[in-house]
């Protein structure tokens, strides 16, 4: 075990993977020679070599496209997309040729490619660093989606992204890189090493797709959220006092639909959070099936805590993410609902 | 006065005005030098503005370009062109008679594929496009296998999956065909990639036509096979038509598409794409080339596309009925078979007689690919496993929709709808 960061978790999954299997591959923009402008393949490059950890050309399209064609080769790449906000010229390989190409050749051929993307925003990083995406991927069928709260999680996700047979798109809230930001910039920034999920082992173990995880249990109310907001999502159940049953979904893509209804069904009160946008956003994916598989047992309307139709305004970065106090309030009204 | 303007392009010739080529500067056969295989891109720039060409007007191959090919290999050559132009016509028609829902020939285009294909190895790696259903044929696909596609029957290569002539091969090395044009350029590149890589001799091939090079996916193909000089062969065959809008939509009018290469380091060559033995011989040279480190080589085919562009286009809404037979590169199998005379190697006879073997063949085939059901004819597909391949596992969410449909399919309700099983 050793204490880490989700930036040093990241590096060690991909430190993990070079090492343990030949057919991966690293790339992206700035990730070889200088490490990565958030420093997630520090070190790899030259551990490695540059034939394994390599720079590319500022071209997100040319970068899935070409990782597309190694994973059909053999390989297993590992791409990274410098910003989520920046996905958007890869968005034809993504969607209409790495998602589909095992289904348009009945399972003859596949690319087995991870895509790591730092999202999210409460870094100042205006409209074009700050986004999160998820939802847009979530409705493409044939990818997995994975988005990590945590160091520990982070390592042991990306191991079974990596090591997936399926196309990976996998999330890394930026915000949460150093340390669980529980939605209040004005207080210090707190360190990984304070927390009980910077404890991390240093070699390989895979968290499987498809597994959510109970962060905080509880009885009055279930909170569905995923990434930065699990930490938010945490102070305001101690703000407000509610005994929240926080889950974290950890994968979209395949959902642990189980996991969320069985907590909805012991609750029968539903929160759902998450930074993206909200209509069309995957919240809506979570509570049309909390609403189908559980609406005999729910108390109270299904909330829905997100960040605001517009675009993520650079001066109103607090006013847009949704923080503690209205995650509480949110909590608040699905408790004094009457049904 | 000074004044900026728009330039929209228009062809030389409209429907019911005489066919135009005279923009199309054609040097003689022989004419254009061989440089070395590993000659710096930037020495070698004219090769974008001239024109390969071997067969010359009375059908000798001429030049420093003259593969020099056994007359085996040529009679090869033209059985295979013959084969898929007897296939294309077989599928257009049984389109026609609604038996499959969509087709695309290759009509006029039919060497670049077929001596693309011969002049490669198995193990390099084809990334095809529309209008290359000869890399099927030389590396031996059965025809059957491309029918039942287009059937989309029990057969199906796809499972039903794809529209008609979207095929692929895994194990004859060819990649799956797109609908979204250009995309498997740049996939290529990464594939060559892989195989610098892995240390491999093998090559990547990939082909767009004109039309799609505009796509930025043109872009990041050269712009990744400069940077890594990636083992790969990128082909634009310039058919001058992309649907209705003619090769100055894709910027023709400028520069040619194989001038594009210098632009970005690579060596781009334009040859006859109507005359087999040149292409033969430039796809040789740029693997060669690729095979020894030197990276790779944008050829553009200069063709033209003979037919329509699919069984849902109608050309003589944009273009002069005529076009083809005007088409100063004449008709690549008519041009092989000369040579073949020429070399007193072949007659009409003997042509004749292989139509008349090849047009058997493809009955033969035809016939035992409906055995296996049409689209409106069984035996038929399950419908159950359109929920197979989407993910490598069937994830809970899938298994669940499909029993939704076995439910409609195969459940009392469906019985009852059919007025099975119904009870008093």
């Amino acid at each position: 075990m050793a204490q880490m960061n989700m930036v040093q978790a990241i590096n060690s999954a991909l430190d993990v993977m070079l090492g343990r299997d030949p057919r991966v591959v690293v790339f992206g923009e700035d990730v070889g020679y200088f490490g990565g402008v958030f420093r997630c393949t520090d070190g790899l490059q030259r551990k490695y070599g540059e034939h394994r950890v390599l720079d590319t050309p500022i071209a997100e399209g040319g970068i899935i496209a070409a990782a597309i064609g190694m994973g059909v080769n053999g390989l297993r790449p590992v791409a990274e997309i410098q910003f989520a906000d920046y996905i958007y010229p890869a968005f034809d390989q993504i969607v209409s040729e790495l998602a589909r190409l095992r289904y348009r050749t009945a399972g003859d051929l596949c690319a087995p490619v991870t895509i790591r993307t730092p999202c999210g925003g409460g870094i100042r990083g205006g409209q074009t660093h700050s986004q999160s995406p998820e939802g847009v991927f979530t409705h493409v069928c044939g990818l997995k989606v994975v988005m990590p709260s945590n160091p520990h999680d982070a390592k042991g996700l990306l191991i079974s992204s990596i090591e997936s047979e399926d196309p990976v798109l996998f999330f890394e809230p930026k915000r949460i890189y150093n340390g669980p930001f529980d939605g209040d910039p004005h207080k210090p920034a707190v360190p990984w090493s304070s927390h009980p999920k910077g404890e991390v082992p240093d070699g390989h173990y895979a968290i499987p797709l498809g597994k959510a995880d109970i962060v905080r249990p509880g009885a009055a109310a279930t909170v569905l959220t995923y990434g930065t907001m699990v930490h938010v999502a945490e102070a305001a159940a101690r703000l407000c006092g509610v005994d929240a049953e926080i889950i974290d979904l950890r994968t979209l893509v395949p959902l642990d639909v189980d996991m969320l209804c069985t907590s909805v069904r012991k609750t029968g009160r539903c929160v759902i959070v998450h930074e993206a946008t909200r209509f069309s956003g995957f919240g809506a994916e979570l509570s049309a099936t909390v609403q189908e598989e559980c609406f005999w047992h729910l108390e109270a309307p299904i909330a829905r805590v997100t960040g605001w139709d517009t675009p993520y305004p650079h001066a109103f970065e607090w006013d847009y993410f949704p923080g503690p106090a209205r995650i509480a309030a949110a909590l608040r009204a699905v408790m004094e609902s009457a049904a | 006065m000074t004044q900026s303007r728009l330039h929209v392009p228009h062809p030389p010739a409209r429907p019911g005005e005489t066919p135009d080529f005279s923009y199309l500067k054609i040097p003689p056969a022989g004419s254009v030098g061989r440089p070395d295989t590993l000659a710096p891109a930037l020495q070698i720039e004219a090769l974008g503005t001239e024109m390969v060409r071997v067969l010359d007007e009375q059908g000798h191959a001429v030049g420093p370009w003259n593969p020099h090919l056994e007359v085996e290999e040529l009679q090869i050559a033209l059985r295979h062109m013959l084969l898929t132009r007897r296939f294309d016509e077989r599928m257009q028609r049984m389109q026609r008679q609604g038996r499959i829902s969509f087709y695309m020939k290759s009509t006029g285009e039919e060497a670049v594929a077929v001596a693309q294909a011969m002049a490669l190895r198995p193990g390099d790696m084809l990334f095809p496009s529309y209008r290359t259903q000869g890399l099927f044929v030389v590396r031996g696909r059965s025809l059957v296998d491309l029918m039942c596609q287009c059937l989309s029957n029990t057969h199906d290569m796809c499972r039903g999956r794809q529209m008609p002539i979207m095929y692929h091969w895994a194990e004859g090395n060819i990649f799956s065909i797109s609908g979204n044009l250009a995309t498997q350029f740049p996939q290529a590149v990464g594939w060559a990639m892989a195989a610098a890589i892995k240390g491999e001799d093998h090559l990547a091939a990939s082909w767009i036509g004109e039309g799609a090079s505009a796509e930025a996916d043109f872009h990041h193909a050269l712009t990744f096979a400069a940077v890594y000089q990636a083992p790969v062969i990128l082909n634009v065959v310039n058919n001058q038509w992309a649907i209705s809008t003619f090769q100055g939509f894709a910027g023709g009018e400028q520069r040619t598409f194989a001038q594009r290469g210098p632009g970005y380091g690579i060596p781009g060559v334009r040859v006859d794409g109507n005359d087999f033995l040149a292409v033969y011989a430039v796809t040789r040279w740029a693997a060669e080339r690729a095979r020894s480190g030197g990276g790779p080589t944008l050829i553009e085919h200069v063709t033209y596309r003979a037919a329509a562009h699919s069984t849902s286009d109608d050309p003589s809404r944009y273009r002069p009925k005529e076009d083809w037979q005007s088409w100063p590169l004449g008709d690549p199998v008519v041009r092989l078979k000369a040579h073949l005379i020429a070399l007193g190697e072949w007659s009409e006879e003997r042509h004749v007689a292989l139509e008349q073997q090849l047009e058997a063949h493809v009955t033969a085939c035809w016939k035992e690919a409906v055995a296996y059901g049409t689209l409106n004819e069984g035996p038929t597909l399950d419908p159950l496993s359109m929920f197979e391949d989407v993910f490598h596992e069937m994830p809970a969410h899938l298994r669940r929709q499909r029993e939704e449909l076995r439910r409609l399919l195969h459940g009392p309700d469906a019985a009852a709808a059919r007025g099975e099983g119904a009870e008093g």
